[in-house]
This record gives structure tokens, C-alpha cells and sequence, in this order.
């Protein structure tokens, strides 16, 4: 009977995702899968959502034309959706915004977010304090010493920012405790996850909140060309802006690209390659590939991009591979830094250390497509957060 | 019947059994075992936690212990070859603590049967919910081997009832809402979930999480059939270890301190 169960019950794509989870959070995941689904079939918190994202972050984002990066790369047609234009310089802020509405519709006076770059925190703090929550930040210390300007702009927009020791002291150490805190704290706060991980039902509410972006990109696309896009390209830590792009083209069939952190090599704790390398495993709550060891551990993880730098995968970019649904690639440090490089000089924008990877693969395949073909990449977010660290890896002509 | 059932009928109407745990293979599988075995000489049974490097329901004592653990070099198979030298020496319940990845990575079905060999009663598995426990329960079942389930006061009144017919031995009633770790008392929520869990389930009832003395131990006896004390033990081996002293000695004379108290 417990078998047919597990078949039918909701919170899976396919084999992955789940609610792997102390029976304590059980009751709160479906208080707040119930409160989700109430707010999606509410318009007026739908208008609210839109509202905000319009007004208040500056929805839509461009669809622009890189016809300098077009030609620098001997490449088709590109366009980026340029999330990096975004309140706050990401698309996290798209996701931080509808959790905060949910929050407060769920009546919690506090919410806490994990986070690694430092983006998803800004993103979270900046939406607490526009709608009048208290804020707590979770960021491994490594990430805090590389994201130092981003640990003082949450502060400055009134979030408490705690820094976790443990482990890597990197982005997955910081949802252990993000996750701890919120076992003994959801009464009264709302765990704003960042990314399409979690336990059912973040993976969906977190894809729902960033399919705006493929959701303009679409529209945008069909307006300046008439026609479809041939490829989505985007990078993929956790994977929210890539399945934001992906999500609402998927009935279309096109081609479609994930770019995992590839870091220094393949060799074990050097990269964040969990789809490329990974195994099926549970970590955080769901079901999903996952870097681990032959005895079940997880391993360390490398990315000079520390949004990328996370042993885990969104249960439905797992279910998207095994699918074939999109081809997962990667790219390493060294060509997200040239990447970076290149994009600041052929089109005077500096991207995120993260975005840079997806770049860095469209110039690398770019030749191999027709020149009428046309690639739509997700800009997610600007690289000003990254500049000490480009500095440092030599990148300083 | 199994040795989980035994204990609970042997004790039924005398006194709440004490149940102690420690992480396997902490600080070392030698020290560990010395651990375990001066546990048993207190405890009416033990769980072994099996460490895991991402322990999110623990708090900072069990992950420091874990993280001793894999420092060490502990293994899932050590955790199994740990578990038969204590049956070698008891016949008390051993009861192994995981969280569910490294025993999937393991296998579910070679880690019943190889448990179950080694002379393991039961599994306490902390993010296997009743809606993903039968990725295990069909191996354990199988094999032989109870698999407890958890409760906690915000669990819905019919779960709890499905819960109390699910789980083989006991109910693991969580005492807190929070990870693992020492706390100042029990709160009158934890009193109130087990009234109601008393209501609601015909098995025994265990509980656990943030019991850290020996009077809220003896508060604890008064509204459950077991007690459960990891951190406070775990505690005590650590701040041995950290001091040059000996780890055993520290949580055996801490395990006999509860005892005491329920008795």
C-alpha cells in the first residue's frame, strides 16, 4: 500500500524531489504548500506580485540583442535577458518578492534565507525590508570574506547576517542552518529558500516565482524576431534562473543548456558539477543528484562563482536530464573569468561570476551554429559583487 | 517478539526504560565502542548514530561528534561491525540512527540484511517522514528489523493515530521543536503532545530531544514509557575527549546518573 502511495503523491518530478524531512516540518510544509496554492488561484495576489515586480524591481527585463558579443564569438543571433538590470542586480529578487507576499499572507513577522553569493540574502533583505519583516541572513564565512560588500548591504537594509562555520563554510553549510533554524522558528518565520531545492513545495513555489523570466523572454523573442528562439543557455547552481528561462518554453522543444560550475578540474571537491557528476541522493530536504561519496557523504565543492558552489541540484533539473529534456555542460573558472572579460568588452556589461558560465559556453559552441539561429542566455545577474574577486584572479588590464 | 518489545513489556508498569545514544565511531571506533559499552551498563538500550557530514536536525554537540566521527575515517560498514561486537557482549536493544543518505548509498536492502546480521533490532531514520518511509521499511521489514517512526506536537491528530500503527517497538515523540541539543527545561507543549499521543497510539512511547538532566528525565518518566538522552551523553564523552580525559568513563557515569533517577 506504502508503495503505491510514494507513485501517486505530489512534491515529485518523476523519481526526484520528495519531502525528506524531520516529522516536525511536516505540518509547516503543508501549511505552506496550502497557503501557496490559496495565493496562485488569488488574483489579488497575483496583482500584487506583478505590481511590485513592475514598479518596484523594474519588470520586464530587456531582451537585448548582443550583436557585439555576436560578432566578437563568430556566433549566431544572441540575446540576453538581462536579469542583471533587476532591483538589487539579480533575479533573486523576482522569488524573494513573491516569498515575502507569501510570508506575510502566511501571517510570519520573520523570514531567513540562506545564501552563498550573497545575492539571494540581498535579495531577501531588501524585500523584508520593503514589506516589513525581520530579515536573518545564513552565509558560510568563506562566502562572507569573498562577498564582503554583499554582507554589508544586507546589513545595511536592516538584516541580521550569521555566519556558519561549519563544514565548507559555504553555501550548503549555510542551508543546514538555515534549515535548523527554521525546525524550531516557523511558527512565526518563513524559510525564504533561494533555489529550486528544498523539500516539496519550495522546488515549485521557487520555479513558479522565476518562470517570469522565460515568460517575457518568450514574448520578447516572438516580438523582435517573429519566431521562437533555437537555444536557452543558462547556468545552474541550485538552478532558479535557469529553470525560470526553461520552464515556460518546455512545451516548445528547443534546445535547452544547463552550465554546471566546472572549477579547477574534475577531480572530487574541486568543482560543482552535480548533474555532470554527481549521483542520485538526498541532500536538503529532496531527492535530486548530488555530490557525494561511495559512503553516502557529501563532498566538497569548488566554484570561483560562489552562487555555483553547491553540491546539490534542483529535483527537477534531475528530472529534466534523465528526460533529456536539457543537456547539461560545464565550464570551468578559468573560461567563466575570460567569459567575463569578454562581455565586459564587447558589449560594456560586467556579469556575475555565475552568468559568466553561461557565456563562456556560448562562445565555446557558437560556431556550430547556423548564423540564422538565434540563443537566448540568462543574464542573472551584474558582476559588481564579483570585482574583487576578478581582481585577485588577475583579470586587471 | 523483538528485543525492542521485550524491553517495553519488561519494564511495563515498573518504570520508563532509558534509551542513550551516541554517534559511532566518535571520537574513534575504539573510543566509540569503549562509549557504547559503558552506555549499555546504564541504559536499557542504545542507539548508534551512524554520522552523516550535512546533519541538519542536529544541533551543535551531534555535529561536532559527527564530524569527529568522519574524521576518524567511520564508515556505514564500521557503524554495522560496531553494532555486532556490542551483541557480542548484550543482549539489550541496539537501535541504529541515520540520516537516510548513507544508508541509500549503502543500499537499502544490503544494510537490512547485513544489520540485521550484526545483530541489529531497530532504525530510527529522522528524515524518512511516514510518506517516504517505505524506501526502507520493505528491506527492513524483510529483514527483520524495526523501524521506528517520529512524532512531534505539531503532527495532525489522525497522522498521529496512522503514525501509532505504523511504527514497529515505540513512538518517537519529539520533546521539542528544534535540533538536537541540551535546553533548560521541558516546555508544557511537550506535556501536552503527550496526552494527546497517549490518546491516540496503543504503542509505547518514547521521548526524545533536548532532555539534558536528570530531572527533566525523571519529569519525562511521568508521561512516557522511555527516555531518550543523546546530546547530554554525547556532551559529556566530548568534553572528556577535549580534555585529555576518558570519553567512557564520562558518558557511563552521566548514563548511570539518568538511570538513577528513573528508577
Amino acid at each position: 500500500m506504502l508503495e503505491q502511495e510514494i507513485e501517486h503523491k505530489a512534491g515529485y518530478f518523476g523519481a526526484f524531489g520528495g519531502r525528506f524531512v524531520p516529522e516536525t516540518l511536516i505540518a509547516p510544509l503543508a501549511e505552506l504548500d496550502s497557503a501557496y496554492n490559496d495565493a496562485r488561484e488569488d488574483p489579488a495576489f497575483g496583482a500584487k506580485l506583478e505590481d511590485y515586480l513592475h514598479n518596484y524591481a523594474g519588470r520586464p527585463t530587456p531582451l537585448y540583442r548582443a550583436n557585439g558579443l555576436s560578432n566578437a564569438i563568430d556566433g549566431p543571433a544572441i540575446y540576453l535577458k538581462r536579469e542583471d538590470l533587476c532591483h538589487t542586480g539579480s533575479h533573486k529578487i523576482n522569488n524573494s518578492l513573491g516569498q515575502c507576499l507569501l510570508a506575510r499572507r502566511l501571517g510570519k513577522r520573520r523570514v531567513i534565507a540562506e545564501t552563498g553569493a550573497g545575492q539571494h540574502g540581498v535579495a531577501t533583505a531588501t524585500a523584508a525590508a520593503l514589506l516589513k519583516l525581520e530579515c536573518e541572513v545564513f552565509m558560510g564565512e568563506t562566502d562572507m570574506q569573498r562577498q564582503a560588500l554583499n554582507v554589508y548591504r544586507m546589513q545595511l537594509l536592516g538584516a541580521k547576517v550569521t555566519p556558519v562555520r561549519a563544514g565548507s563554510s559555504t553555501l550548503k553549510d549555510a542551508v543546514n542552518e538555515a534549515l535548523r533554524d527554521w525546525v524550531a522558528s516557523f511558527d512565526h518565520t518563513h524559510y525564504c529558500m533561494g533555489s529550486v531545492v528544498g523539500p516539496h513545495p519550495f522546488p515549485r513555489i521557487v520555479r513558479d516565482f522565476q518562470s517570469v523570466i522565460g515568460r517575457e523572454a518568450r514574448r520578447q523573442h516572438l516580438d523582435a524576431m517573429g519566431r521562437l528562439p533555437d537555444c536557452l543557455i543558462a547556468c545552474v547552481g541550485g538552478g532558479s534562473n535557469s529553470i525560470g528561462l526553461f520552464y515556460p518554453f518546455l512545451k516548445d522543444g528547443l534546445r535547452m543548456i544547463g552550465v554546471e560550475a566546472g572549477g579547477r578540474g574534475s577531480t572530487n571537491g574541486q568543482h560543482g558539477r552535480s548533474l555532470g557528476l554527481g549521483s542520485v541522493g538526498l541532500l536538503h530536504g529532496s531527492k535530486s543528484y548530488v555530490l557525494q561519496d561511495d559512503d553516502g557523504q557529501i563532498m566538497e565543492t569548488h566554484s570561483i562563482s560562489a552562487g555555483l558552489d553547491y553540491p546539490g541540484v534542483g529535483p527537477e533539473h534531475a528530472f529534466m536530464k534523465e528526460k533529456g529534456l536539457v543537456e547539461y555542460v560545464s565550464v570551468n573558472d578559468e573560461e567563466a573569468l575570460q567569459a567575463t572579460e569578454l562581455l565586459c568588452r564587447s558589449e560594456g556589461i560586467l556579469p556575475a561570476l555565475e552568468s559568466a558560465h553561461a557565456i563562456a559556453y556560448t562562445a565555446s559552441v557558437a560556431r556550430s551554429f547556423p548564423k540564422s539561429d538565434s540563443i537566448v542566455i540568462c543574464l542573472s545577474g551584474r558582476g559588481d559583487k564579483d570585482v574583487e574577486t576578478i581582481r585577485s584572479a588577475g583579470i586587471s588590464r | 517478539m523483538s528485543r525492542i518489545d521485550e524491553l517495553f513489556q519488561s519494564v511495563k508498569g515498573a518504570r520508563a526504560a532509558l534509551i542513550g545514544y551516541t554517534t559511532a565511531g566518535f571520537p574513534d571506533y575504539h573510543d566509540s565502542l569503549a562509549i557504547a559499552s559503558s552506555l549499555l551498563d546504564s541504559c536499557d538500550a542504545l542507539e548508534l548514530g551512524i554520522p552523516f557530514s550535512d546533519p541538519t536536525m542536529d544541533g551543535p554537540i551531534i555535529q561536532e561528534s559527527s564530524h569527529l566521527s568522519l574524521e576518524a575515517g567511520t564508515r556505514v560498514s564500521d557503524v554495522i561491525t560496531l553494532a555486532g561486537e556490542l551483541r557480542d557482549k548484550t543482549e539489550k536493544p541496539l537501535i541504529i540512527m541515520s540520516y537516510y543518505n548513507p544508508i541509500n548509498s549503502f543500499g537499502a536492502a544490503a544494510f537490512a540484511r547485513e544489520a540485521a546480521l550484526a545483530g541489529v533490532d531497530g532504525v530510527l531514520l529522522p528524515d524518512l517522514p511516514l510518506e517516504e518511509i517505505s524506501h526502507w521499511k520493505v528491506h527492513g521489514d524483510r529483514a527483520g528489523i524495526d523501524t521506528m517512526l517520529f512524532a512531534s506536537s505539531t503532527t495532525p491528530p489522525h497522522r498521529l493515530e496512522r503514525l501509532g500503527e505504523m511504527t514497529n517497538g515505540f513512538l518517537y515523540c519529539l520533546a521539542v521543536k528544534g535540533t538536537t541539543g541540551l535546553r533548560e527545561g521541558l516546555s508544557e507543549d511537550a506535556f501536552e503532545f503527550m496526552r494527546r499521543a497517549r490518546e491516540s497510539c496503543k504503542v509505547p512511547l518514547a521521548l526524545g530531544v533536548g532532555i539534558s538532566n536528570a530531572e527533566q528525565c525523571r519529569l519525562a518518566a511521568g508521561v512516557s514509557d522511555a527516555v531518550i538522552v543523546g546530546s547530554a551523553l554525547v556532551k559529556e564523552a566530548l568534553d572528556a575527549f577535549r580534555s585529555g580525559g576518558d570519553p567512557s568513563r564520562s558518558a557511563g557515569r552521566k548514563a548511570a546518573e539518568f538511570a538513577r533517577s528513573l528508577s
